[in-house]
């Protein structure tokens, strides 16, 4: 018998008892859209770690005061000395920084005419810009000379103009910050929610001096504090060694004695978003566990139904016997119905992978990224269980005795 | 005995066991049947002769003896080659019929060509055919529960036909009828015969045997008397 005929029968069959069908395709369907979502987010947490390792900069080394947990007992972030501006300088003269920027970070009420709005305030220099590529779409960014001078402007994200300026042209435009008047000299490109779900563009950018010495006030042993340092590494020079550099560096620079633990902590950019991408993976293997699970009880549906099928059809099988056909005739058309009921399941199950999978991505903030191979690999799924569930069914036909099988009742 | 014997038995033994008891359903039998012959095997239940039509349909092998289709001997014969001999040389009928409901009677009729291997038939003309033959032309599209008995009945001889078979085994096929359209489902058979094809008919009916040249009684596994008609 042709395979192509056994496929026809095959949906003849399928056809004749519908509700049964679609019930048995329920576990394949709902396994394949899960395998489908499940590798969708996969692949879209993939994506989006790379672009964001690619727009925080992958050769950046941000720096941090306080004590990386080594063996023994820690300090909490923040208890260790703070970092100054003449470390900056320091660290701007060492051959493999490309750039170097710090800054200093406060939550702060911002007014505008009858507007306020509680942001973000983050106090830096004009290398803060340019290790984060960002860049203004209206107006400019601060120079290095209001920056030393501690001049009252202010650089602001899209989520800024929206909420304080009603969306009208907010250049030259004054805002109070906790009471202490800036005037905004540029707005700077959108860039959407972090990993972390918050929203940086909800940010006010003013100069370093400005924002201690006005608004977030100065620390009360140092001076010129600065809370965090980020280094961009020169092109040509190894991420790595760079960093293993710079902590010896500043080791050196904080005195402190060889075997004594660090006071500050150095990481890459791409380290952190691979650690909090960490938890994405460990739920993209649960939900890998579900799907298979899923997979594995549909086929399980499927071959329990291919049981009753070959039950209730013993005089039918019989019959065909008696007409001449082989047990690989009978085998192939029962390994056809299965793959037809796994195929079509899969088929629905691919849809509703797509639907799931834009739905996820539209509310949960999932990223999401479907390919060929998917589509493939999840319809390829459903054929292997097929033909793995419906094997034994069909054997169990394939090897009915012709006489028993025409006298069943 | 001019021709070779379309149908051979020798010393043929069918030993069932069920349980611990072994049931002696033929005791060695021999039996030669020519081409075109129309026989009748009748005797009371459990004399052997459902065995016997399991034999000569090559859906069962002998315990002892040899049994041989058109000179082929089913015990040196794999399950493939039988079921190919079941699909070319051999034609059933069923007392109850056996057609698939789903299909309509062409799809019924064209079943046994699905897996004929080694023509190149146009399943659909051929089948066509045998329902014209069959008297049946103007029903192709019915389904069995659309169909009388006795138009059921012709369905499955037309399936009996389709593969061209040299043999009809005829099950009680007015076994589910009633005494008008037995008659002509018997002259169908009659007519079938005289086209060459040999008829071999299981019955409990005197007067459905009358139809046979020949008639072969069983009784206990062993053959009581074997006549034929002069005709």
């Amino acid at each position: 018998m042709k395979f192509s005929v056994a496929i026809a029968s095959a949906i003849e069959a399928l056809f004749a008892n519908l509700l049964r069908s679609f019930l048995t395709m329920l576990g394949i369907i709902i396994g394949v859209a899960s395998v489908m979502t499940m590798m969708a987010m996969g692949e879209g947490a993939k994506a989006r770690i790379d672009e964001q390792i690619s727009a925080l900069g992958a050769s950046t080394l941000t720096l941090r005061p306080g004590s990386m947990r080594r063996g023994g007992r820690s300090m909490g972030a923040g208890a260790a000395t703070p970092f100054t501006e003449a470390d900056l300088d320091a660290l701007a003269a060492l051959p493999y920084a490309g750039a170097v920027s710090g800054q200093l970070n406060s939550s702060v009420t911002a007014v505008s005419g009858q507007t306020n709005w509680s942001t973000s305030l983050t106090g830096t220099d004009d290398a803060y810009f340019e290790i984060h590529d960002w860049h203004p779409v209206e107006g400019r960014i601060f120079t290095p000379r209001e920056v030393r001078t501690g001049a009252a402007v202010a650089v602001i994200g899209k989520s800024i103009v929206e909420n304080l300026f009603d969306g009208t042209d907010p250049l030259g435009q004054r805002i109070r910050v906790n009471n202490v008047p800036v005037s905004v000299i540029g707005v700077l490109e959108e860039k959407g929610q972090s990993s972390f779900g918050s929203d940086r563009d909800d940010v006010i950018i003013i100069p370093l001096t400005t924002a201690r010495n006005r608004i977030i006030g100065a620390h009360r042993t140092t001076p010129k504090n600065v809370s965090r340092i980020e280094v961009m590494v020169a092109d040509g020079y190894d991420l790595k060694e760079a960093q293993n550099e710079l902590v010896e560096y500043m080791r050196d620079r904080r005195h402190i004695k060889a075997g004594g633990d660090d006071d500050f902590m150095v990481f890459n950019i791409a380290d952190f978003v691979r650690a909090r991408s960490a938890t994405q993976a460990t739920m993209g293997v649960l939900l890998a566990f579900m799907a298979a699970v899923a997979l594995f009880v549909g086929g399980v549906g499927v071959m329990n139904i291919m049981l009753v099928s070959v039950t209730e059809r013993t005089r039918e099988i019989g019959l065909r016997m008696a007409l001449g056909a082989r047990g690989s005739d009978i085998m192939v058309q029962f390994l056809a119905e299965a793959l037809v009921l796994c195929g079509t399941g899969g088929l629905i199950g691919v849809t509703l992978g797509f639907a799931g999978s834009w739905i996820a991505a539209k509310t949960g903030g999932w990223e999401m990224a479907i390919s060929p191979q998917i589509t493939l690999i999840s319809l390829g799924a459903a054929v292997v269980v097929g033909l793995f569930f419906g094997y034994f069914p069909a054997r169990r036909a394939a090897r009915l005795n012709p006489i028993d099988a025409l006298r069943y009742e | 005995m001019g021709q070779a014997p379309i149908i051979e038995a020798r010393q043929v033994t069918k030993v069932y066991t069920m349980g611990d008891q072994k049931v002696h359903a033929l005791r060695g039998i021999d039996l030669e049947i020519a081409p075109g012959e129309f026989t009748a095997i009748m005797g009371p239940s459990g004399s052997g002769k459902s065995t016997l039509m399991n034999l000569i349909g090559a859906l069962d092998q002998p315990t002892s003896g040899d049994m041989r289709i058109e000179g082929h001997s089913l015990s040196t014969m794999r399950p493939d080659d039988l079921a190919d001999l079941r699909n070319r040389t051999l034609g059933f009928v069923f007392q109850q019929f056996n057609l698939l409901p789903r299909a309509n009677a062409l799809q019924n009729v064209k079943l046994p060509l699905r897996y004929a291997r080694h023509e190149h038939i146009d399943a659909d003309a051929r089948a066509r055919e045998c329902l014209e033959l069959v008297g049946l032309g103007e029903r192709m599209d019915h389904r069995p529960a659309q169909l009388s008995g006795g138009q059921q009945q012709r369905v499955a001889i037309a399936r009996a036909l389709a593969g061209k078979p040299h043999i009809i085994l005829a099950d009680e096929p007015t076994g589910a009828l009633d005494t008008k359209t037995s008659a002509d489902i018997m002259e169908l058979l009659v007519s079938l015969n005289a086209s060459g094809i040999t008829i071999i008919l299981v019955t409990h009916e005197p007067e459905v045997a009358e139809f046979a040249q020949r008639q072969i009684h069983f009784r206990d596994g062993l053959i009581e008397s074997d006549e034929r008609r002069a005709s």
